[in-house]
């Protein structure tokens, strides 16, 4: 019943827009509404997780959306420069270089995800305003290396073939890549909960969001289970940039500090540090984004913080919040 | 006398600017029940949290076995074989009691499933309730399953915060027989405002008053000297 309430109240929101825009055109919104909040949900569900276990705000976590972004396009480039995997129209080299793309997004993700943690945050745990500082700057130090590696300019990023375009079913428009990113967005969650419901890792995990010094006094060491965590969440941002750098088809250095703000917005509507929250806040996110800027385009991000406040006031845990 | 299992000396323990424990030395024999006794905001609590690494004494030391634990890290010392039980139980709520149990056993050797089974036996509303989540327990369940959590590895040392704290006089007194019961398999620190609860469990006694160790002997001796009640505790 707790979780049901949320639930509907997405899908009433989902509905509502159909009073005001016709039927072709909303479903064409949807399927962008809910590949935006995929999206924000890969940002979004690190976030979660560094947050409800170790209690850390950690502003670099744009950072490494945008590193994760470049990361991939460098692969896409490369690959297509000297193979032409983007170019060829066979699903089996656009897929092999999408792979290869995620994986390298991935790894530079958790890479710089450990560092992070080892050398800044560590020494800054549960002191918030040294945390924002210092995940601040390291944003600033990490954009300006983007920029030295890369240039400071936008630049736009080879979609492998068989991801461009659109199907046309029955006069609705559907973009492929949005459908990639839903289908992505789904298996991360499935990967999420099995791995919290279903493993010992994921209990301890679970249980140290709830209380983080009560595992340390049953024998666990927390700061195995934060590195872990804080890497695993990294390796998300590194692949919701890459994903993002495909579904708007290109990069830009500040990318990752854009994005951090609906990731933020999604954490807090969902509940700090429930993965679940966190998917349902992002799809309401990602779709009155939509609606809205369909409708009455200057409002579309107004809305979101209108949604946040909203929900706040009504539940002021968020979605599903324990409170924390 | 039998031999120590656990030894403090002198220690002192600060949180933030405040200096807690201001010389706390205490020794607990192995296989006895040892009660640690004093007003409110004395530093029973604090010298527990100093022995399992919660916080770090600013001076002084604590022994496991003669060996020192002060200075390692929470995990490591409680897997040297100490069960902790805090005040206010410490249970995770949106976990189901098994799953509270799961998280709390470390390692699977030969006794663990003797272990279980005994917990189970001391306590039955648990294994009734094992998929239930343990936030919907009551008070005096949850102070079960706070016990239980440290009954499920083999623990040398048990260290119990407050048990009583809360309780109905009739869940107390059903705590006091799964405590005694407990006495059998592991050495006990217990931290108990509740007087006739810790006259009926422990064997010796410490009295801390402002973050000192002031008296100790033997249990007995204490519950005979009134005017040290009187003077310390306040009964």
């Amino acid at each position: 019943m707790r979780r049901a309430a949320p639930a509907a109240l997405v899908v009433g929101l989902a509905l509502l827009p159909l009073a005001a825009i016709e039927p072709r055109v909303y479903l064409t919104l949807t399927i962008a509404g809910l590949a935006m909040g995929m999206l924000i949900f890969l940002v979004a569900a690190g976030l979660t997780l560094i947050f409800g276990l170790m209690d850390v705000l950690n502003f670099a976590h744009g950072a490494l959306f945008s590193w994760g972004a470049y990361a991939g396009f460098t692969v896409l480039v490369l690959l297509n420069e000297r193979l032409g995997w983007a170019e060829a129209p066979s699903l089996g080299l656009n897929a092999l270089l999408l792979l290869a793309a995620v994986a390298a997004a991935m790894a530079v993700g958790l890479v710089l995800g450990v560092v992070l943690e080892r050398v800044i945050v560590r020494p800054v745990y549960g002191r918030h305003m040294f945390q924002i500082l210092i995940t601040l700057g390291a944003t600033i130090v990490l954009e300006e290396l983007i920029r030295i590696g890369w240039g400071p300019n936008d630049q736009v990023l080879p979609v492998p073939f068989t991801f461009q375009g659109s199907w046309d079913l029955a006069d609705v428009i559907v973009l492929r890549f949005p459908v990639v990113a839903i289908v992505l967005g789904l298996v991360v969650y499935g990967a999420i909960a099995l791995v919290l419901r279903r493993t010992r890792v994921g209990l301890i995990v679970r249980a140290g969001v709830e209380n983080g010094e009560m595992i340390q006094v049953l024998g666990h060491d927390i700061h195995r289970y934060f590195t872990g965590v804080f890497a695993a969440g990294s390796a998300l941002a590194g692949l919701g940039g890459l994903m993002w750098a495909i579904f708007s088809q290109s990069v830009r250095p500040a990318m990752g500090g854009e994005q951090l703000i609906f990731a933020f917005i999604v954490v807090i509507i969902g509940g700090l540090g429930s993965v679940s929250g966190s998917l349902l806040g992002a799809l309401i996110v990602g779709l009155s984004y939509n609606y809205v800027a369909f409708l009455l385009p200057k409002a579309a991000i107004g809305v979101n913080m209108a949604l946040m406040v909203v929900i706040l006031l009504l539940r002021p845990a968020g979605l599903f919040g324990s409170g924390k | 006398m039998a031999e120590t299992l656990l030894e403090l000396d002198d220690v002192h323990t600060f949180i933030g600017q405040h200096h807690i424990l201001q010389g706390v030395t205490l020794a607990v024999r192995r296989d006895a029940v040892t009660v640690l006794l004093g007003r409110n905001g004395a530093g029973k609590t604090t010298t527990l949290r100093t022995i399992v690494g919660l916080l770090r004494p600013a001076r002084g030391s604590v022994r496991l076995e003669g060996r020192p634990i002060h200075g390692l890290r929470p995990h490591a010392i409680v897997r040297r074989g100490i069960g902790f039980v805090p005040e206010g139980q410490g249970i995770f709520a949106t976990l189901t009691v098994d799953e509270n149990l799961r998280v709390a056993r470390l390692g699977s050797d030969a006794g663990a499933p003797a272990r279980l089974a005994r917990v189970f036996e001391l306590f039955p509303d648990l294994a009734r309730f094992r998929a239930a989540r343990a936030g919907t327990l009551s008070g005096g369940q949850k102070q079960m399953l706070s016990i239980a959590r440290a009954l499920v590895n083999p623990n040398r040392l048990l260290l119990v915060d407050e048990p009583s704290k809360g309780l109905a006089p009739i869940v107390i007194e059903h705590l006091v027989e799964a405590l005694r019961a407990m006495k059998a398999h592991a050495t006990v620190l217990l931290v108990e405002q509740n007087f006739a609860m810790a006259q009926a469990l422990a064997d010796d006694f410490y009295l801390i008053d402002d973050g000192r160790t002031v008296h100790h002997g033997p249990m007995a001796a204490l519950v005979a000297d009134d005017a040290l009640k009187k003077r310390y505790l306040g009964i």
